[in-house]
């Protein structure tokens, strides 16, 4: 009986393995772009840097076909419930990232319109600083975002000492996020 | 450029005559809040207009710039039948500042929502105001208030 449970368990973290992997390297992502780093974010989807060989060359202007809300650009207090209304037309599983620094913390606009980070609003699953980022960090996120999708959408979730994100405390970097941590 | 004070009820003959002269182009119209120097009338709104060839894209005669001091009661004419571009800017001047245009008494914000209660642009709008629209609330019961970034915390 013990042996049957066992098995079970092997083929099911086999299947969230499966699952993981097809998510993470097929991303539809919905670019909510408003200002600047819009600029960052299409030199990144753009052929130089590309982001396509990630498998998330395809964005899906609309929330209802996208599993990644990209929010880039400066989120003003009128904008903020259209935000929160997309994120909330959008399927899970679905996921957020906070581009730029305004998006983060609010940026350098600390005044009456704009809104102090957008997780304030929506929760966020990954943060990218910058003002803009260089398209080199967006990708160093976007393969951390990857991690985090690959450890599934259940169970507690948090960030090994390398900045790799993970399940369990395992002793080093696991073989399936593009092999760039270090040894 | 030269620089043109009027009187606020002499404003749209003034523009008027800028427009036969040439003056095809409205760069801006805004207001500046003096109450912070003490002056009455508290606004000053500026209108800036040039005169652009619309064969070559240069500007054919020097700039002028009018400037008349009003307070908040509506005694300017607003300016959308010379140039339609006075709309949006007259919404700005009175989302920013509160100045009203005559016949204009149904005027919408431009750049805040809706619900938004003052006017931001005005030296007594207090600088940590927040008023944010969904989100979280501005007086938190303790802690930090998420809406702004500068700010006094106590810590242990």
């Amino acid at each position: 009986m013990a042996q049957g449970g066992a098995r079970v368990q092997v083929v099911a973290t086999r299947l969230d393995a499966v699952l993981g992997w097809a998510r993470k390297y097929s991303i539809f992502q919905y670019p909510f772009v408003t200002a600047c780093c819009g600029m960052e974010y299409m030199s990144t989807m753009a052929s130089h840097y590309d982001l396509d060989r990630f498998g998330a060359g395809l964005p899906r202007f609309s929330p209802r076909q996208a599993d990644l809300l990209m929010v880039v650009g400066t989120i003003s207090h009128k904008m903020a419930p259209v935000l929160r209304r997309i994120y909330e037309q959008m399927a899970a599983p679905k996921w957020v990232v906070a581009f730029g620094a305004c998006t983060c913390t609010g940026g350098f606009y600390d005044n009456y319109s704009t809104v102090q980070g957008i997780d304030t609003i929506v929760p966020v699953d990954l943060y990218i600083p910058g003002c803009p980022p260089r398209p080199e960090v967006v990708i160093r996120g976007f393969m951390k975002l990857q991690a985090k999708i690959q450890q599934g959408t259940r169970g507690p979730w948090h960030m090994d000492e390398e900045g790799w994100g993970r399940f369990f405390p395992a002793a080093g970097p696991g073989k399936d996020e593009g092999g760039a941590a270090p040894k | 450029m030269e620089t043109k004070k009027v009187q606020p009820s002499s404003v749209f003959e003034t523009l008027e005559g800028l427009k036969e002269q040439g003056y095809n182009l409205l760069v801006d119209l805004t207001a500046v809040d003096r109450s912070a120097q003490g002056r009455v009338p508290r606004f000053e709104v500026v209108y800036r207009v040039a005169a652009l060839d619309l064969e070559t894209g240069l500007e054919t005669k020097p700039r002028v710039e009018v400037r008349c001091e009003v307070g908040s009661e509506p005694v300017l004419r607003s300016a959308r039948p010379l140039w339609p571009a006075a709309d949006w800017l007259e919404r700005e001047v009175w989302d920013m500042f509160g100045v009203r245009f005559a016949d204009r008494p149904d005027i919408k914000r431009l750049l805040m929502y809706e619900e938004f209660v003052g006017h931001p642009l005005r030296k007594d709008y207090p600088i940590n105001k927040r008023q944010p629209l969904i989100g979280p609330k501005e007086e938190p019961e303790g802690g930090v208030n998420l809406n702004r970034a500068r700010q006094k915390v106590e810590y242990e």
